[in-house]
């Protein structure tokens, strides 16, 4: 703010910024968000992480502090529970002796797709992917070990977990941001205009409520039978508002009789512009707590529903399917996908969770 | 009393009948025409015909309607799609296995939680409090989903302490080989979420007036908390503990899925799966109506717990 020439009073977020400057604790963690917003910004324009489809080591590469020779000795074939890929595991330390196979393996459909005499579309583009998968076997050799490890196909799990964060991240604010906008325009409706209109919003508030939340979203799984990160947003945000649909009721319902919308009443403004422009902006700090923590909220639940298959598409990475692929790979002693998603979604939930709780400590300072 | 109770009663039927036009909704408009939906999953076309027939879907939406409300009047909500059981039939069999894991779960956790909140706000602003809250942030932090596949991994798969999954026929043969190891993953899941939310509900008594008036009186410490701090403590716990209830029920399908229990949960998982919306519809229905009476009940009890608590 500018220094005016006469003694002007600090808004609250002015009063709260202060507040917060001196909460260590949640500044480390507003700086870690900080780093991972920044991470999903960059993933999500492509800068790093954009090819982490490429299989660039070679199968269950270990990670490297741990030396090429990690995996072979922890192998037991017969505990490798998917039989698809289970056959290349011994010989993981040569070159890929696999590569060409999976290369046809990838390209098996739109084979048959162009078979039928059908023009297929996507030629071009897989011609190139066997060109690329081609020259790569042929040409670069895959490293026997990665930073953080491989995957199955030899994926590199650092560029996995990049992009696992991204749409973590993008699900798990998106569909915070949904569910506060329809919590908060419900909530104002029904707290501000009251009687038939608050009745209508409280029976939807009760039906929602009345629903055990993950049952909710699972029978919207089932009934959309489609998988997708929109799908994921919606069926969350949708579901998800009715916590700060009552908050946000009642500070509409506090707020609504005091001066300042008696003056606005006073000077002509409009339910409308009472409601968005003079009320919101005193309970947005409201909002804006329960939006942070509705991330977290959210966050967890797509990976609930990604590791169990409802989540995101299967040609999207995510922490959630990370963690589902990785619960086979500890079978064969693979650890290190395992380790990695589970890091990064604890370093970013326990961050988020600090900076929800230092937020609402600089914002409302009454409330312990 | 009875007054009360009858008046909740009623003012249920609205939310009842709210969930029920949602689920409706969503499994007659959203999720279209079964016979779509089975073309691929049911080879029988007879079969196929019988079920659109069974939910009226030539017939007016009203019907419809009234249809599926004479399903959840009746109960009987028909077989299931995929394994043509009566729905009925499996609600029995699979709740059994679901109590057996989730009430001893329920009650160790509920009490350790108890026990470690009251510990840590004893000690308010310690070494020890801090370091418990730490941990049990980042505990928090940590998907259930590591907690049982790393649980699973070490203490059934590496050290075979436990078996890695099953489900067998006796009762104690289930509790006490089957259900160990899902009941501790579980208890150790949901401590530090209870362990953090009830230090709050001890804090805000042990700050109260009438404590320093016990101790003033030269009242013994463990009475003062025993007694005192924890009557007062455990109206919220117990309204916490209340409305988890129903949903455990269904949240407990992790669990259940991981270590091959045949419960509630993973009938629900299960049916997610096959699109197998009998099952779906009735345990939503059932479980809402579940949840609209433990909320009756959790303040029932609320009063007999706090006479000052006002029934209105």
């Amino acid at each position: 703010m500018s220094i005016a020439s006469h003694a002007e009073s600090p808004g609250l977020w002015v009063l709260a910024w202060r507040r917060f400057r001196h909460d260590r604790v949640g500044l480390v963690s507003y700086y870690i968000v900080l780093l991972f917003v920044a991470l999903v910004a960059a993933s999500w324009t492509g800068l790093i992480a954009s090819d982490w489809e490429k299989e660039v080591g070679v199968s269950h590469a270990p990670p490297t502090f741990l030396g090429p020779g990690a995996v072979a000795s922890h192998i037991e074939p017969a505990a490798a529970p998917q039989s698809l890929h289970s056959d290349e595991s011994a010989e993981s330390n040569v070159i890929d002796p696999l590569a060409e196979v999976l290369a046809e393996i990838r390209g098996g459909k739109p084979i048959g797709a162009a078979d039928t005499g059908i023009v297929d579309p996507l030629a071009d583009v897989l011609a190139e992917i066997r060109g690329q998968s081609g020259s790569a076997s042929a040409t670069e050799t895959q490293a026997a070990t990665l930073l953080l490890g491989g995957d199955k196909w030899g994926r590199d799990v650092l560029k996995k977990v990049i992009k696992g964060t991204e749409t973590s991240m993008f699900v798990g604010l998106a569909a915070a941001a949904l569910a506060a906008l329809l919590g908060t325009v419900f909530g104002a409706m029904a707290g501000y205009y009251g009687r038939w209109i608050d009745d209508l919003f409280n029976w939807f508030y009760s039906v929602f409520t009345s629903i055990p939340y993950l049952l909710l979203i699972l029978s919207i799984a089932a009934v959309l039978n489609q998988k997708g990160t929109i799908t994921v947003i919606l069926i969350l945000g949708l579901t998800g508002w009715t916590g700060i649909f009552r908050l946000v009721r009642a500070e509409y319902m506090k707020h609504k009789v005091r001066e300042y919308v008696q003056a606005a009443d006073a000077i002509g403004a409009s339910h409308m512009r009472r409601i968005f422009v003079h009320i919101l902006p005193n309970v947005s700090h409201v909002v804006l707590v329960q939006l942070s923590l509705h991330v977290v909220l959210f966050i967890k639940s797509e990976v609930v529903l990604s590791f169990l298959g409802f989540g995101v598409g299967v040609d999207t990475v995510s922490w959630g399917s990370m963690l589902n692929e990785a619960q086979t790979e500890l079978l064969i002693g693979n650890w290190w996908q395992l380790a990695a998603a589970t890091a990064a979604m604890a370093v970013m939930v326990t961050a988020f969770g600090l900076l929800t709780d230092a937020l609402r400590d600089a914002l409302d300072p009454k409330l312990k | 009393m009875f007054a009360y109770i009858a008046r909740r009663l009623w003012q249920m039927i609205p939310t009842l009948l709210g969930v029920v036009l949602l689920v409706f909704f969503l499994f007659t408009w959203v999720g279209g025409d079964p016979a779509y939906l089975l073309a691929g999953k049911i080879s029988n076309p007879e079969q196929i015909e019988n079920i659109r027939r069974q939910l009226g879907v030539d017939q007016p939406i009203y019907v419809q309607l009234w249809i599926f409300i004479t399903q959840i009047a009746t109960g009987d909500f028909g077989v299931s799609w995929s394994t043509n059981e009566q729905v009925s039939d499996i609600f029995a069999t699979r709740l059994g296995p679901s109590l057996t894991v989730l009430v001893p779960l329920l009650l160790v956790s509920t009490l350790l939680a108890i026990a470690a909140a009251m510990l840590v706000a004893y000690l308010r602003g310690s070494l020890t409090d801090r370091m418990v809250m730490i941990g049990c942030t980042v505990g928090q932090s940590i998907s259930i989903l590591v907690y049982i596949i790393v649980f699973q991994y070490l203490l059934a798969y590496r050290l075979g302490w436990f078996p890695v999954q099953g489900w067998g026929k006796g009762f104690t043969e289930n509790l006490f080989t089957y259900s160990l190891l899902p009941i501790i993953v579980g208890v150790l899941v949901s401590l530090a979420p209870d362990t953090r939310l009830y230090r709050t509900f001890f804090l805000d008594e042990i700050n109260q007036d009438y404590v320093r008036t016990a101790r003033a009186k030269g009242m013994s410490e463990t009475r003062v908390i025993w007694v005192h701090v924890m009557r007062n403590a455990s109206i919220p716990i117990i309204t916490n503990v209340m409305i988890q209830l129903p949903g455990l029920l269904v949240g407990a399908f992790l669990i259940e899925r991981f270590f091959s229990i045949p419960g509630i949960g993973r009938e629900v998982l299960l049916a997610v799966e096959r699109s197998d919306f009998p099952v779906i519809k009735a345990v939503t229905i059932y479980v809402a109506i579940a949840t609209m009476i433990t909320n009756l009940l959790a303040d029932l009890l609320y009063k007999a717990v706090d006479p000052r608590v006002q029934l209105k």
